[in-house]
Protein backbone atom coordinates (compact mmCIF):
# COMPACT_ATOMS: atom_id res chain seq x y z
CA UNK A 1 0.00 0.00 0.00
CA UNK A 2 1.22 3.24 -0.79
CA UNK A 3 1.75 5.47 2.14
CA UNK A 4 2.08 8.31 0.59
CA UNK A 5 -0.99 8.70 -1.01
CA UNK A 6 -3.83 10.92 0.09
CA UNK A 7 -6.11 9.29 3.10
CA UNK A 8 -8.81 11.57 1.51
CA UNK A 9 -9.32 12.28 -2.55
CA UNK A 10 -12.36 14.14 -3.25
CA UNK A 11 -12.84 15.25 -6.55
CA UNK A 12 -15.65 17.57 -8.35
CA UNK A 13 -17.67 16.03 -5.57
CA UNK A 14 -21.67 16.56 -6.35
CA UNK A 15 -24.56 15.06 -4.92
CA UNK A 16 -28.22 16.26 -6.05
CA UNK A 17 -31.31 16.04 -4.60
CA UNK A 18 -33.67 16.13 -7.59
CA UNK A 19 -32.92 19.86 -9.33
CA UNK A 20 -31.14 21.20 -5.96
CA UNK A 21 -27.48 20.68 -5.74
CA UNK A 22 -26.34 20.03 -1.97
CA UNK A 23 -22.49 19.61 -2.66
CA UNK A 24 -21.45 21.21 -6.30
CA UNK A 25 -17.94 20.59 -7.32
CA UNK A 26 -16.06 20.36 -4.55
CA UNK A 27 -12.69 18.93 -4.68
CA UNK A 28 -10.17 18.70 -1.78
CA UNK A 29 -7.51 16.16 -0.48
CA UNK A 30 -6.26 15.37 2.76
CA UNK A 31 -2.73 13.68 3.42
CA UNK A 32 -1.97 11.35 5.94
CA UNK A 33 -1.93 12.66 9.56
CA UNK A 34 -3.32 15.62 8.54
CA UNK A 35 -6.33 17.14 10.38
CA UNK A 36 -8.70 18.95 8.13
CA UNK A 37 -11.59 21.55 8.98
CA UNK A 38 -14.42 21.67 7.05
CA UNK A 39 -16.06 24.54 7.36
CA UNK A 40 -19.43 26.41 6.61
CA UNK A 41 -23.50 27.59 7.77
CA UNK A 42 -25.75 24.73 8.62
CA UNK A 43 -27.12 23.52 5.33
CA UNK A 44 -23.92 24.25 3.34
CA UNK A 45 -23.39 20.80 2.34
CA UNK A 46 -20.52 19.71 5.10
CA UNK A 47 -22.44 17.37 6.78
CA UNK A 48 -23.75 15.80 2.92
CA UNK A 49 -20.20 15.80 2.03
CA UNK A 50 -18.75 14.15 5.28
CA UNK A 51 -21.54 11.08 4.88
CA UNK A 52 -20.32 10.16 1.49
CA UNK A 53 -17.26 9.89 2.67
CA UNK A 54 -18.33 7.64 5.37
CA UNK A 55 -20.36 5.57 3.06
CA UNK A 56 -23.79 6.74 4.42
CA UNK A 57 -24.78 8.41 1.05
CA UNK A 58 -24.74 7.95 -2.38
CA UNK A 59 -23.24 10.89 -4.71
CA UNK A 60 -24.55 11.69 -7.71
CA UNK A 61 -20.91 12.27 -9.57
CA UNK A 62 -17.41 13.06 -9.12
CA UNK A 63 -14.61 10.91 -7.92
CA UNK A 64 -14.07 10.05 -4.45
CA UNK A 65 -11.46 7.66 -2.49
CA UNK A 66 -11.04 7.30 1.10
CA UNK A 67 -8.02 5.39 2.40
CA UNK A 68 -7.36 4.19 -1.06
CA UNK A 69 -11.59 2.92 -1.42
CA UNK A 70 -14.32 4.05 -3.05
CA UNK A 71 -16.73 4.68 0.26
CA UNK A 72 -20.09 3.54 -1.70
CA UNK A 73 -18.27 0.56 -1.62
CA UNK A 74 -16.48 -0.36 1.34
CA UNK A 75 -16.86 -3.26 3.45
CA UNK A 76 -15.99 -4.67 6.94
CA UNK A 77 -11.92 -4.28 6.06
CA UNK A 78 -12.24 -0.80 5.35
CA UNK A 79 -15.12 0.23 7.91
CA UNK A 80 -12.25 -1.66 10.56
CA UNK A 81 -9.65 1.05 9.65
CA UNK A 82 -12.15 4.26 9.82
CA UNK A 83 -13.60 6.18 13.21
CA UNK A 84 -16.97 7.68 12.50
CA UNK A 85 -18.49 10.39 14.96
CA UNK A 86 -21.66 10.87 13.81
CA UNK A 87 -23.58 14.65 14.00
CA UNK A 88 -26.47 13.28 16.01
CA UNK A 89 -27.31 10.47 18.33
CA UNK A 90 -30.00 9.88 20.31
CA UNK A 91 -29.83 6.31 21.52
CA UNK A 92 -31.29 5.53 24.44
CA UNK A 93 -28.47 3.02 25.73
CA UNK A 94 -29.39 0.45 28.63
CA UNK A 95 -25.72 0.05 29.11
CA UNK A 96 -22.58 1.14 30.86
CA UNK A 97 -19.83 3.25 29.40
CA UNK A 98 -17.49 0.61 29.83
CA UNK A 99 -19.86 -2.01 28.97
CA UNK A 100 -20.44 -0.55 25.73
CA UNK A 101 -16.97 -0.02 24.73
CA UNK A 102 -15.96 -2.76 25.62
CA UNK A 103 -18.47 -4.03 23.37
CA UNK A 104 -17.68 -1.91 20.51
CA UNK A 105 -13.88 -3.03 20.95
CA UNK A 106 -14.36 -6.29 19.57
CA UNK A 107 -15.18 -5.13 16.67
CA UNK A 108 -12.21 -4.60 15.55
CA UNK A 109 -8.92 -5.70 15.19
CA UNK A 110 -6.83 -3.50 17.09
CA UNK A 111 -8.91 -1.76 19.45
CA UNK A 112 -7.37 1.08 22.07
CA UNK A 113 -7.54 0.04 25.78
CA UNK A 114 -11.60 0.81 27.24
CA UNK A 115 -9.98 2.32 30.09
CA UNK A 116 -7.57 4.06 28.75
CA UNK A 117 -9.79 5.81 25.96
CA UNK A 118 -12.57 6.14 28.88
CA UNK A 119 -9.75 8.10 30.42
CA UNK A 120 -9.34 10.38 27.29
CA UNK A 121 -12.68 11.74 27.23
CA UNK A 122 -12.88 12.23 31.12
CA UNK A 123 -15.52 9.77 31.74
CA UNK A 124 -13.57 7.62 34.45
CA UNK A 125 -16.26 8.88 37.07
CA UNK A 126 -19.06 7.77 34.76
CA UNK A 127 -17.81 4.36 33.24
CA UNK A 128 -20.18 2.44 35.71
CA UNK A 129 -22.95 4.38 34.53
CA UNK A 130 -25.94 3.70 32.16
CA UNK A 131 -25.81 5.87 28.76
CA UNK A 132 -29.46 6.93 29.26
CA UNK A 133 -28.31 8.61 32.44
CA UNK A 134 -26.05 10.62 31.06
CA UNK A 135 -26.27 14.46 30.39
CA UNK A 136 -26.09 15.48 26.37
CA UNK A 137 -22.54 16.34 27.24
CA UNK A 138 -21.37 13.15 28.55
CA UNK A 139 -23.55 10.57 25.23
CA UNK A 140 -21.82 12.83 23.42
CA UNK A 141 -18.29 12.01 24.63
CA UNK A 142 -18.77 8.34 24.69
CA UNK A 143 -19.64 9.01 20.50
CA UNK A 144 -16.38 10.22 20.39
CA UNK A 145 -15.26 7.56 22.64
CA UNK A 146 -16.59 5.01 20.06
CA UNK A 147 -15.36 6.57 17.15
CA UNK A 148 -11.61 6.34 18.44
CA UNK A 149 -11.71 2.96 20.35
CA UNK A 150 -11.31 0.84 16.79
CA UNK A 151 -7.81 2.62 16.91
CA UNK A 152 -8.82 4.11 13.49
CA UNK A 153 -6.32 5.23 10.74
CA UNK A 154 -8.47 8.01 9.54
CA UNK A 155 -11.38 9.83 12.11
CA UNK A 156 -14.17 11.76 10.66
CA UNK A 157 -15.88 14.38 13.39
CA UNK A 158 -18.95 15.93 12.62
CA UNK A 159 -19.54 18.85 14.80
CA UNK A 160 -18.31 16.91 17.83
CA UNK A 161 -18.11 19.34 20.52
CA UNK A 162 -21.80 20.69 20.38
CA UNK A 163 -23.27 20.70 23.95
CA UNK A 164 -19.79 20.60 25.71
CA UNK A 165 -18.94 23.38 28.15
CA UNK A 166 -15.56 24.83 28.21
CA UNK A 167 -13.24 23.01 29.66
CA UNK A 168 -14.75 19.59 28.10
CA UNK A 169 -13.68 21.37 25.20
CA UNK A 170 -10.34 21.79 26.01
CA UNK A 171 -10.23 18.20 27.27
CA UNK A 172 -11.37 17.13 23.92
CA UNK A 173 -8.85 19.44 22.53
CA UNK A 174 -5.99 17.94 24.20
CA UNK A 175 -7.32 14.26 22.99
CA UNK A 176 -7.47 15.54 19.27
CA UNK A 177 -4.06 16.84 19.53
CA UNK A 178 -2.81 13.36 21.64
CA UNK A 179 -4.67 11.52 18.27
CA UNK A 180 -2.64 13.84 15.89
CA UNK A 181 0.89 12.90 17.26
CA UNK A 182 -0.38 9.41 17.22
CA UNK A 183 -0.53 9.84 13.04
CA UNK A 184 -4.47 9.55 12.85
CA UNK A 185 -5.59 11.49 10.37
CA UNK A 186 -8.90 13.72 11.19
CA UNK A 187 -11.68 15.01 8.88
CA UNK A 188 -13.41 17.88 11.75
CA UNK A 189 -16.67 19.86 10.83
CA UNK A 190 -17.03 22.14 12.98
CA UNK A 191 -19.19 25.51 13.90
CA UNK A 192 -16.21 26.68 16.24
CA UNK A 193 -14.05 28.83 14.58
CA UNK A 194 -11.64 28.63 17.56
CA UNK A 195 -11.71 24.69 17.71
CA UNK A 196 -10.59 24.85 13.61
CA UNK A 197 -7.49 27.40 14.22
CA UNK A 198 -6.88 24.82 17.24
CA UNK A 199 -6.91 21.54 15.67
CA UNK A 200 -6.79 22.56 11.97
CA UNK A 201 -3.73 22.04 9.96
CA UNK A 202 -6.08 23.12 6.83
CA UNK A 203 -9.17 23.85 6.44
CA UNK A 204 -11.78 24.08 3.60
CA UNK A 205 -15.00 26.61 3.39
CA UNK A 206 -18.30 25.61 2.37
CA UNK A 207 -20.56 27.90 1.54
CA UNK A 208 -24.27 26.60 -0.67
CA UNK A 209 -22.46 23.51 -1.79
CA UNK A 210 -19.23 24.84 -3.56
CA UNK A 211 -15.76 24.79 -1.30
CA UNK A 212 -15.42 28.54 -1.86
CA UNK A 213 -11.74 28.51 0.03
CA UNK A 214 -9.48 25.91 1.04
CA UNK A 215 -5.80 26.38 2.70
CA UNK A 216 -3.49 26.13 5.43
CA UNK A 217 -5.66 27.42 8.14
CA UNK A 218 -3.22 30.86 8.64
CA UNK A 219 -3.09 31.08 5.17
CA UNK A 220 -7.55 31.37 4.96
CA UNK A 221 -8.82 34.11 2.85
CA UNK A 222 -5.69 35.38 1.75
CA UNK A 223 -3.06 37.32 2.83
CA UNK A 224 -5.03 40.70 2.03
CA UNK A 225 -8.10 39.67 4.28
CA UNK A 226 -5.35 39.74 7.54
CA UNK A 227 -4.26 42.99 7.00
CA UNK A 228 -5.43 45.25 10.45
CA UNK A 229 -8.13 47.35 10.84
CA UNK A 230 -7.70 50.56 12.71
CA UNK A 231 -11.48 52.29 14.08
CA UNK A 232 -11.90 55.79 15.76
CA UNK A 233 -14.69 57.98 15.26
CA UNK A 234 -14.44 61.13 13.82
CA UNK A 235 -16.83 63.51 15.28
CA UNK A 236 -19.84 61.33 15.20
CA UNK A 237 -18.80 59.31 12.26
CA UNK A 238 -17.33 55.83 12.63
CA UNK A 239 -14.17 55.35 10.50
CA UNK A 240 -12.23 51.94 9.62
CA UNK A 241 -9.07 51.90 7.81
CA UNK A 242 -7.31 48.69 6.63
CA UNK A 243 -3.39 49.25 7.05
CA UNK A 244 -0.25 47.22 6.89
CA UNK A 245 1.64 49.74 9.07
CA UNK A 246 -1.54 50.15 11.69
CA UNK A 247 1.39 52.18 14.24
CA UNK A 248 2.49 54.38 11.78
CA UNK A 249 -1.34 55.20 10.76
CA UNK A 250 -2.72 55.89 14.08
CA UNK A 251 0.96 58.30 14.96
CA UNK A 252 -0.60 60.11 11.61
CA UNK A 253 -3.80 60.29 13.14
CA UNK A 254 -1.96 62.06 16.29
CA UNK A 255 -0.96 64.68 14.05
CA UNK A 256 -3.53 67.33 15.01
CA UNK A 257 -2.76 66.41 18.75
CA UNK A 258 -6.27 65.48 19.88
CA UNK A 259 -6.68 62.09 20.94
CA UNK A 260 -8.98 60.05 18.36
CA UNK A 261 -12.20 58.33 19.74
CA UNK A 262 -13.01 54.87 20.51
CA UNK A 263 -9.24 54.22 18.81
CA UNK A 264 -9.17 50.49 18.31
CA UNK A 265 -6.41 48.04 16.02
CA UNK A 266 -7.75 44.96 14.93
CA UNK A 267 -6.37 41.71 13.83
CA UNK A 268 -9.00 39.99 12.26
CA UNK A 269 -9.75 36.87 13.29
CA UNK A 270 -10.36 33.56 12.19
CA UNK A 271 -13.84 34.06 12.53
CA UNK A 272 -14.16 37.23 10.58
CA UNK A 273 -12.03 36.15 7.52
CA UNK A 274 -14.86 33.48 7.87
CA UNK A 275 -17.49 35.50 8.34
CA UNK A 276 -16.25 37.69 5.40
CA UNK A 277 -15.42 34.79 3.33
CA UNK A 278 -19.34 33.30 3.56
CA UNK A 279 -20.91 36.90 3.15
CA UNK A 280 -18.61 37.84 0.15
CA UNK A 281 -20.11 34.02 -1.11
CA UNK A 282 -23.65 35.50 -0.35
CA UNK A 283 -23.67 38.55 -2.12
CA UNK A 284 -21.47 37.14 -5.15
CA UNK A 285 -24.72 34.49 -5.06
CA UNK A 286 -27.46 37.32 -5.25
CA UNK A 287 -25.74 38.94 -7.81
CA UNK A 288 -25.88 35.93 -9.76
CA UNK A 289 -29.29 35.27 -8.84
CA UNK A 290 -30.36 38.95 -10.11
CA UNK A 291 -28.63 38.40 -13.85
CA UNK B 1 -2.72 9.32 26.78
CA UNK B 2 -0.83 6.37 24.96
CA UNK B 3 2.57 5.82 26.70
CA UNK B 4 3.90 3.29 24.39
CA UNK B 5 5.28 3.81 21.21
CA UNK B 6 2.55 5.11 18.65
CA UNK B 7 1.40 2.07 16.14
CA UNK B 8 1.59 2.88 12.41
CA UNK B 9 -1.69 3.79 11.09
CA UNK B 10 -1.65 1.57 8.44
CA UNK B 11 -3.95 -1.43 7.54
CA UNK B 12 -3.17 -4.96 9.03
CA UNK B 13 -4.46 -7.02 6.22
CA UNK B 14 -6.53 -9.14 8.23
CA UNK B 15 -9.91 -9.35 5.70
CA UNK B 16 -13.09 -9.47 7.18
CA UNK B 17 -14.43 -10.34 3.64
CA UNK B 18 -15.99 -13.82 4.68
CA UNK B 19 -15.19 -15.01 8.04
CA UNK B 20 -17.88 -16.65 9.62
CA UNK B 21 -15.73 -17.54 13.02
CA UNK B 22 -15.56 -13.64 13.37
CA UNK B 23 -19.27 -13.02 12.40
CA UNK B 24 -20.00 -16.18 14.88
CA UNK B 25 -18.21 -14.90 18.01
CA UNK B 26 -19.40 -10.96 17.11
CA UNK B 27 -23.36 -12.53 17.23
CA UNK B 28 -22.22 -14.14 20.42
CA UNK B 29 -20.82 -11.35 21.63
CA UNK B 30 -23.86 -9.59 20.76
CA UNK B 31 -26.66 -11.87 22.49
CA UNK B 32 -24.94 -10.82 25.46
CA UNK B 33 -24.63 -7.35 25.28
CA UNK B 34 -28.35 -7.72 23.80
CA UNK B 35 -29.88 -9.84 26.52
CA UNK B 36 -28.29 -7.53 29.20
CA UNK B 37 -29.66 -4.38 27.71
CA UNK B 38 -33.34 -6.13 27.32
CA UNK B 39 -33.76 -6.86 31.10
CA UNK B 40 -32.92 -3.60 32.26
CA UNK B 41 -35.58 -2.15 29.59
CA UNK B 42 -38.32 -1.86 32.33
CA UNK B 43 -41.59 -1.76 29.66
CA UNK B 44 -40.37 -4.29 27.58
CA UNK B 45 -39.46 -6.93 30.92
CA UNK B 46 -43.44 -6.44 31.35
CA UNK B 47 -45.26 -6.05 28.18
CA UNK B 48 -43.12 -8.45 26.31
CA UNK B 49 -41.52 -10.84 29.32
CA UNK B 50 -44.13 -11.13 32.07
CA UNK B 51 -47.29 -10.46 29.63
CA UNK B 52 -48.40 -14.17 29.15
CA UNK B 53 -47.75 -15.29 32.85
CA UNK B 54 -49.57 -12.17 34.03
CA UNK B 55 -52.52 -13.06 31.81
CA UNK B 56 -52.67 -16.68 32.55
CA UNK B 57 -52.50 -15.71 36.37
CA UNK B 58 -55.41 -12.74 35.90
CA UNK B 59 -57.42 -16.10 33.74
CA UNK B 60 -56.85 -18.67 36.04
CA UNK B 61 -58.06 -16.46 39.12
CA UNK B 62 -60.81 -15.04 37.24
CA UNK B 63 -62.27 -18.32 36.00
CA UNK B 64 -61.50 -20.27 39.19
CA UNK B 65 -64.75 -21.48 39.27
CA UNK B 66 -65.49 -22.86 35.86
CA UNK B 67 -64.65 -25.92 34.11
CA UNK B 68 -63.67 -25.93 30.15
CA UNK B 69 -63.79 -28.93 27.96
CA UNK B 70 -66.16 -30.63 25.98
CA UNK B 71 -68.38 -32.95 27.87
CA UNK B 72 -66.45 -35.55 29.67
CA UNK B 73 -63.17 -34.38 30.14
CA UNK B 74 -63.12 -30.76 31.75
CA UNK B 75 -59.88 -28.58 32.69
CA UNK B 76 -59.26 -26.09 35.20
CA UNK B 77 -59.10 -22.51 33.28
CA UNK B 78 -54.76 -22.38 34.03
CA UNK B 79 -54.69 -25.68 31.78
CA UNK B 80 -57.09 -24.34 29.26
CA UNK B 81 -54.81 -21.18 29.13
CA UNK B 82 -51.58 -22.55 29.72
CA UNK B 83 -51.20 -23.41 25.22
CA UNK B 84 -52.05 -20.22 24.76
CA UNK B 85 -49.98 -18.27 26.70
CA UNK B 86 -47.22 -20.02 25.40
CA UNK B 87 -48.15 -19.27 22.25
CA UNK B 88 -48.98 -15.76 23.19
CA UNK B 89 -45.15 -15.81 24.39
CA UNK B 90 -43.50 -16.65 21.13
CA UNK B 91 -45.54 -13.75 19.31
CA UNK B 92 -44.66 -11.35 21.98
CA UNK B 93 -40.95 -12.06 22.36
CA UNK B 94 -40.36 -12.64 18.74
CA UNK B 95 -42.78 -10.20 17.11
CA UNK B 96 -43.40 -7.83 18.95
CA UNK B 97 -39.78 -7.23 20.79
CA UNK B 98 -37.94 -7.34 17.74
CA UNK B 99 -40.30 -5.26 15.75
CA UNK B 100 -40.46 -2.21 18.23
CA UNK B 101 -36.62 -2.77 19.34
CA UNK B 102 -35.21 -2.23 15.23
CA UNK B 103 -37.74 0.16 14.94
CA UNK B 104 -36.46 2.06 17.84
CA UNK B 105 -33.15 1.39 16.41
CA UNK B 106 -33.25 2.61 13.42
CA UNK B 107 -34.76 5.65 14.25
CA UNK B 108 -32.36 6.36 17.77
CA UNK B 109 -29.26 5.97 15.29
CA UNK B 110 -28.15 2.72 16.14
CA UNK B 111 -28.34 0.85 13.33
CA UNK B 112 -26.58 4.40 11.35
CA UNK B 113 -23.98 3.77 14.21
CA UNK B 114 -23.60 0.34 13.05
CA UNK B 115 -23.50 0.63 10.00
CA UNK B 116 -20.16 2.71 10.39
CA UNK B 117 -18.33 -0.16 12.45
CA UNK B 118 -16.91 -3.33 10.82
CA UNK B 119 -19.83 -5.73 12.47
CA UNK B 120 -21.48 -7.88 10.12
CA UNK B 121 -25.24 -7.61 9.29
CA UNK B 122 -25.32 -11.27 10.04
CA UNK B 123 -23.56 -10.79 13.61
CA UNK B 124 -26.52 -8.31 14.41
CA UNK B 125 -29.64 -10.46 13.67
CA UNK B 126 -27.38 -13.30 15.36
CA UNK B 127 -27.65 -11.14 18.60
CA UNK B 128 -31.48 -10.20 17.75
CA UNK B 129 -32.18 -13.86 17.65
CA UNK B 130 -30.12 -14.89 20.25
CA UNK B 131 -32.05 -12.77 22.81
CA UNK B 132 -35.15 -13.55 21.65
CA UNK B 133 -34.17 -17.42 21.87
CA UNK B 134 -32.71 -16.79 25.54
CA UNK B 135 -35.77 -14.59 26.72
CA UNK B 136 -37.96 -17.07 25.13
CA UNK B 137 -36.82 -20.06 26.57
CA UNK B 138 -36.58 -17.73 30.66
CA UNK B 139 -40.12 -16.62 29.46
CA UNK B 140 -41.88 -20.13 28.64
CA UNK B 141 -40.45 -21.87 31.80
CA UNK B 142 -41.40 -19.26 34.20
CA UNK B 143 -45.04 -19.91 32.80
CA UNK B 144 -45.03 -23.21 32.68
CA UNK B 145 -43.94 -23.45 36.51
CA UNK B 146 -46.50 -20.93 37.13
CA UNK B 147 -48.93 -23.09 36.24
CA UNK B 148 -47.66 -26.08 37.80
CA UNK B 149 -47.04 -24.69 41.24
CA UNK B 150 -49.42 -22.02 41.73
CA UNK B 151 -52.36 -23.51 39.36
CA UNK B 152 -51.65 -27.12 39.56
CA UNK B 153 -51.82 -27.54 35.82
CA UNK B 154 -50.73 -31.06 35.72
CA UNK B 155 -47.78 -31.75 32.91
CA UNK B 156 -47.20 -33.93 30.17
CA UNK B 157 -44.73 -36.97 30.91
CA UNK B 158 -44.38 -38.66 27.57
CA UNK B 159 -40.96 -37.71 26.45
CA UNK B 160 -42.72 -37.30 22.76
CA UNK B 161 -44.52 -34.46 23.77
CA UNK B 162 -42.03 -32.52 24.93
CA UNK B 163 -39.94 -33.44 22.15
CA UNK B 164 -43.48 -31.64 19.94
CA UNK B 165 -42.99 -28.52 22.39
CA UNK B 166 -38.90 -28.71 21.29
CA UNK B 167 -39.71 -28.59 17.83
CA UNK B 168 -42.98 -26.49 17.86
CA UNK B 169 -41.23 -23.90 20.13
CA UNK B 170 -38.20 -23.41 18.19
CA UNK B 171 -39.61 -22.76 15.01
CA UNK B 172 -42.07 -20.94 16.31
CA UNK B 173 -40.19 -18.27 18.20
CA UNK B 174 -37.53 -18.10 15.02
CA UNK B 175 -40.24 -17.39 12.90
CA UNK B 176 -41.85 -15.01 15.07
CA UNK B 177 -38.59 -13.22 15.20
CA UNK B 178 -38.00 -12.85 11.86
CA UNK B 179 -41.75 -11.45 11.14
CA UNK B 180 -40.59 -8.98 13.68
CA UNK B 181 -37.74 -8.14 12.18
CA UNK B 182 -39.21 -7.66 8.50
CA UNK B 183 -42.55 -5.96 10.50
CA UNK B 184 -39.68 -3.22 11.71
CA UNK B 185 -39.24 -2.11 8.32
CA UNK B 186 -43.30 -0.68 8.72
CA UNK B 187 -42.90 1.81 11.39
CA UNK B 188 -42.43 5.74 10.34
CA UNK B 189 -40.35 6.08 13.17
CA UNK B 190 -39.21 5.23 16.55
CA UNK B 191 -42.22 6.69 18.47
CA UNK B 192 -45.09 5.12 16.00
CA UNK B 193 -43.37 1.20 16.28
CA UNK B 194 -45.63 0.63 19.23
CA UNK B 195 -48.72 1.89 18.23
CA UNK B 196 -47.86 0.14 14.80
CA UNK B 197 -47.20 -3.66 15.89
CA UNK B 198 -49.09 -3.64 19.34
CA UNK B 199 -52.67 -3.51 17.58
CA UNK B 200 -51.11 -6.57 15.20
CA UNK B 201 -49.85 -8.40 17.77
CA UNK B 202 -53.59 -8.09 19.86
CA UNK B 203 -55.47 -8.67 17.04
CA UNK B 204 -53.24 -11.72 15.62
CA UNK B 205 -53.98 -13.02 19.94
CA UNK B 206 -57.67 -12.19 19.77
CA UNK B 207 -58.51 -14.19 16.75
CA UNK B 208 -56.22 -17.13 17.15
CA UNK B 209 -57.23 -18.71 20.05
CA UNK B 210 -54.83 -17.50 22.75
CA UNK B 211 -56.95 -15.46 24.60
CA UNK B 212 -60.65 -16.95 23.39
CA UNK B 213 -61.15 -20.39 22.61
CA UNK B 214 -60.17 -21.22 19.36
CA UNK B 215 -63.59 -23.41 19.18
CA UNK B 216 -65.68 -20.48 20.23
CA UNK B 217 -65.01 -18.57 17.15
CA UNK B 218 -66.63 -18.72 13.54
CA UNK B 219 -65.86 -20.99 11.45
CA UNK B 220 -64.61 -17.76 8.68
CA UNK B 221 -62.47 -15.99 11.55
CA UNK B 222 -61.01 -19.97 12.05
CA UNK B 223 -60.15 -19.81 8.28
CA UNK B 224 -59.30 -16.55 8.29
CA UNK B 225 -56.91 -16.77 11.87
CA UNK B 226 -55.09 -20.16 9.62
CA UNK B 227 -53.66 -17.87 7.80
CA UNK B 228 -51.50 -16.49 9.82
CA UNK B 229 -48.62 -18.28 11.71
CA UNK B 230 -49.79 -17.66 15.71
CA UNK B 231 -53.21 -20.12 15.25
CA UNK B 232 -50.43 -22.60 14.21
CA UNK B 233 -48.22 -22.23 17.05
CA UNK B 234 -51.17 -22.21 19.31
CA UNK B 235 -52.18 -25.41 17.78
CA UNK B 236 -49.17 -26.96 18.52
CA UNK B 237 -48.83 -26.11 22.09
CA UNK B 238 -52.39 -27.37 22.59
CA UNK B 239 -50.96 -31.00 21.37
CA UNK B 240 -48.31 -30.80 23.76
CA UNK B 241 -50.59 -29.62 27.02
CA UNK B 242 -54.37 -30.35 26.65
CA UNK B 243 -55.76 -34.12 27.04
CA UNK B 244 -56.03 -35.72 23.60
CA UNK B 245 -60.14 -35.63 23.62
CA UNK B 246 -59.54 -31.96 23.18
CA UNK B 247 -58.15 -32.58 19.18
CA UNK B 248 -62.12 -32.50 18.89
CA UNK B 249 -62.11 -29.31 19.15
CA UNK B 250 -59.60 -28.18 16.32
CA UNK B 251 -61.08 -27.12 13.00
CA UNK B 252 -60.06 -30.88 11.41
CA UNK B 253 -60.54 -32.19 14.56
CA UNK B 254 -57.17 -33.16 14.81
CA UNK B 255 -54.00 -31.97 16.20
CA UNK B 256 -52.58 -31.51 12.43
CA UNK B 257 -48.86 -31.01 13.24
CA UNK B 258 -47.58 -31.53 9.76
CA UNK B 259 -49.93 -28.57 9.20
CA UNK B 260 -48.33 -26.78 11.95
CA UNK B 261 -44.76 -27.28 10.78
CA UNK B 262 -46.28 -26.50 7.52
CA UNK B 263 -47.72 -23.25 7.88
CA UNK B 264 -45.04 -21.52 10.24
CA UNK B 265 -42.32 -22.89 8.20
CA UNK B 266 -43.90 -20.96 5.03
CA UNK B 267 -43.99 -17.87 7.24
CA UNK B 268 -40.31 -17.76 8.34
CA UNK B 269 -39.31 -18.31 4.72
CA UNK B 270 -41.96 -15.09 4.11
CA UNK B 271 -40.20 -13.02 6.57
CA UNK B 272 -36.64 -14.52 5.61
CA UNK B 273 -37.31 -13.09 2.36
CA UNK B 274 -39.04 -10.26 3.13
CA UNK B 275 -35.77 -9.05 6.02
CA UNK B 276 -33.79 -9.88 2.81
CA UNK B 277 -35.73 -7.31 0.70
CA UNK B 278 -36.24 -4.43 3.51
CA UNK B 279 -33.47 -4.63 6.02
CA UNK B 280 -31.19 -2.09 5.58
CA UNK B 281 -28.58 -0.66 8.11
CA UNK B 282 -29.68 3.15 6.80
CA UNK B 283 -31.70 4.11 4.08
CA UNK B 284 -29.56 5.73 2.00
CA UNK B 285 -30.69 9.44 0.96
CA UNK B 286 -33.46 9.48 3.07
Amino acid sequence: MNTTAPVVQVDNLRKTYGSFAAVDSVSFEIQRGETFALLGPNGAGKSTTIEILEGYRDRTSGIVSVLGVDPGKGGLDWKARLGIVLQSSGESGNVTVREQLTHFAGYYPNPRRVDEVIASVGLEEKAGTLIRKLSGGQRRRVDVALGIIGNPELLFLDEPTTGFDPEARQQFWRLIRSLKSDGTSILLTTHYLDEAAQLGDRAGVIAGGKMIEIGAIDELGGADSRVPIVRWRDGGTAREERTHSPGAFVASLMLNGAEPAGLEIIRPSLEDIYLQLVADHATAHEVENAR
Amino acid sequence: MSTTTPEPKTFTGRSYGINFGRTLTLGVSRIKYEVRAYFRQGDSVFFTFLFPVVMLTIFSLAFSEQDFGTGGETLTAAAFYLPGMLAAGLLLSGLQNMAIDIAMEKSDGTLKRFAGTPLPVMSYFIGKIGQVFVTGVLQATLVILVASIAFGVELPSEPGKWLTFAWVFVLGVTTSAVLGIALSALPRSGKSANAVVIPVALVLQFISGVYLGFSMLPEWLQNFASIFPLKWMAQGMREVFLPASFKVLEQSESWNLPGVAIATGLWLVLGLIATRITFRWIRKDS
